[in-house]
């Protein structure tokens, strides 16, 4: 039987990846995912892994970079301004075909910002933070289940396709506390072998070049045809959602993480109000689920977007949805007092709900 | 007969990309001896850096991880920690070490990492074209500092050498040259040492090499190799800054 605890979100986080196997952390202190170093610090060292409170994010990116490179699960964890800073080393490990965790506990800026539960890094996840053209896998958790399993699904997508994976969540999801079911984890028997690793040659007489420099004619065309034939799988394959009253819905409310809880709550609310309202929410952002949606709108013509910002994930929802669907959107930028109540989205269901009817 | 001179097993059978008259060539060689003297071809992971030293990996006969541009030290100690079985050693040139990457060099230095770290100094960027770097001497001529160095609006030139051994975690830090016979063979035994402290676990070691640079000096190859002995010795004084026993 597995193990049930009561645990904040970070350290969900944290036993995820323990539990996944990764035993080199990399970070610098940043709130709010302060947890999770902290948990680390004390877990990694009795396990005779590597915990380094490195001297900046940039540092801690490229100590990720270098274990990850050396065939390990390795990860890292800050928020907003911490993960600008490892945008070029997060482009290098893309371009370097490196596995990794990136961890994301958001808070609000632009700037310095605020500590305010934020979702305004969905474009910079998302889209993409470094340059180059490149992806990342993004999943959003929301809930404390969800932060220790979705941890563990980075790791493993990662590795199957050569990727980082970023994992995006807030104070909400990474400071409240739920019910924990501590699954235990088998290494998929089908993962490919890190045959790319470094190692020092060994036994060898190959090299192995871990780079993202390709200077030959027709050589970085092709290296970027394969980064994008990679996406293109991992978009076919793993795309993720949760839906709730789809079948009947006249209108379904959307959001991931945090928002996605109010949201839901909110939809409650209007089920009990008889009126048929349906949920989709994104588990992984990137891949976007595209399908979920598309299939979700060929009954359903109205849709809600949710976020805590001025609205970033809805232009994803609007390139999925069928298109005669209509997609309103209610959001407010983050900053202390702003996180909206189930109540106002409930105002907001009713101010939409039938309009497409 | 008797062989007294061959190439290096850890070193490959190819043409380099430097320009003629460029030190990154020996320099390249004195770690390959080192690599054989000690023979660990076979469990030495290189990273590299951004630089006109990026193509460590067509050179060396070894696994190698590229860093971006000042992060090598970063990703060395990554690597490090990862497999600390393994021999790792980083090359760098002044402006990813001494710019972009002071901080990544001094914490790795600080946190006395146990690997070998290289450092090339030639006074300038050589790659981006001969930028001002933080090595470049008093009044000399770069593209970025048309009319010479000036002291008041560009600051120093710094002495990483010094600056690392004044680290509590360093266990050695020498500067050596390689614009003579004598200063090639004590710069190769400056580089096996720095080895010998990592196989050793002894701590981290590191060595500036002064370097040419004679394409982006405007010099031709004798020339630059003077300007070494004549300029840049009197002010980056060769010796050994540090050695813990
Ligand atoms: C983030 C970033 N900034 C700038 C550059 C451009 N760049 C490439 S090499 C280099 C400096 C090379 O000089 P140095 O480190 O002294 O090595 P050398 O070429 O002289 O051996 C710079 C600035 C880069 N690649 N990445
Ligand atoms: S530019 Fe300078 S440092 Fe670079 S290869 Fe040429 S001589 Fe060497």
């Amino acid at each position: 039987m597995s193990e049930r605890q009561l645990v904040a979100g970070n350290i969900a986080v944290a036993m995820g990846a323990l539990a996944a196997g990764c035993r080199h952390y990399f970070g610098y202190p940043i709130t709010p995912q302060s947890d999770i170093p902290a948990y680390m610090s004390a877990e990694l060292r009795k396990l005779g892994g590597t915990f380094i409170q490195a001297e900046s994010e940039i540092a801690s990116i490229n100590m990720l970079l270098g274990a990850s490179a050396c065939g390990f699960r390795a990860m890292t964890s800050s928020s907003s301004p911490g993960i600008s800073l490892k945008q070029e080393g997060i482009s290098y490990m893309a371009g370097s075909e490196l596995p990794g965790l990136i961890v994301n506990i958001c808070r609000s800026g632009p700037g310095l910002g605020g500590i305010d539960a934020s979702q305004a890094d969905y474009f910079q996840s998302v889209k993409t933070g470094g340059h180059g053209g490149y992806r990342t896998i993004v999943v959003a958790p929301a809930s404390v289940q969800e932060m220790y399993d979705l941890t563990i699904l980075s790791f493993d997508l990662s590795d199957r396709y050569r990727m980082p994976a970023l994992l995006l969540a807030d104070s909400l999801v990474g400071q409240m506390k739920e019910a924990l079911e501590l699954k235990p984890y088998t290494l998929p028997s089908d993962l490919p072998a890190k045959e790319w690793a470094v190692t020092g040659k060994l036994w060898r007489s190959d090299q192995r070049i871990v780079k993202s420099l390709y200077l030959g004619e027709g050589e970085l065309e092709q290296h970027n045809w394969k980064l994008w034939r990679r996406a293109e799988e991992l978009k076919e394959k793993e795309q993720r959602s949760e839906g709730k009253y789809l079948d009947d819905a006249k209108l379904i409310v959307t959001g991931f993480g945090s928002a996605a809880r109010i949201a839901k709550t909110a939809v409650e609310m209007a089920r009990e109000a008889g009126m048929q309202v349906g949920f989709l929410r994104p588990i992984t952002l990137f891949p976007f689920p595209e399908k979920a949606f598309a299939e979700a709108t060929v009954s359903c013509k109205q849709l809600l977007c949710v976020e805590l910002s001025t609205g970033q994930m809805v232009e994803d929802v609007r390139l999925s949805v069928a298109r005669d669907a209509e997609v309103a959107f209610y959001g407010r930028p983050p900053g202390t007092g702003s996180l909206p109540t189930p109540e106002e989205l409930f105002a907001q269901i009713q101010k939409h709900y039938g309009k497409g009817a | 007969m008797k062989t007294v001179f061959s190439r290096p097993a850890s070193l490959k059978d190819v043409a380099t990309h430097f320009c003629p008259g460029c030190q990154h060539g020996l320099i390249h060689r004195l770690v390959a001896d080192a690599m054989d003297h000690f023979g660990v071809q076979q469990q030495t992971i290189g990273v590299a850096s951004v630089g006109c030293s990026v193509f460590l990996y067509e050179y060396f006969d070894i696994d190698v991880v590229e860093a971006p541009h000042g992060r090598a030290p970063a990703v060395a100690t990554g690597v490090k920690r990862a497999r600390p079985e393994s021999c790792v050693f980083t090359y760098q040139g002044d402006g990813d070490l001494a710019a972009i990457g002071t901080s990544e060099i001094i914490h790795a230095a600080n946190r006395g990492e146990n690997f070998t770290a290289l450092f090339v100094n030639n006074t300038t960027y050589g790659m981006t074209g001969g930028q001002m770097a933080p090595t470049t001497l008093p009044g000399q001529r770069s593209l970025t500092s048309p009319e010479g160095r000036d002291v008041a609006l560009d600051g120093y030139p710094m002495r990483m050498a010094e600056v690392i051994a004044a680290l509590d975690g360093t266990a050695y830090s020498v500067r050596v040259a390689v614009n003579s016979p004598k200063n090639i063979l004590a710069a190769g035994k400056a580089i096996k040492k720095a080895f010998e402290y990592q196989l050793e676990n002894k701590g981290f070691a590191f060595v500036e090499v002064l370097s040419s640079c004679p394409t982006n000096w405007g010099m031709d190859a004798l020339a630059a190799n003077e300007r070494v002995e004549t300029e840049m010795i009197p002010y980056f004084n060769l010796g050994t800054f540090k050695e813990r026993s």
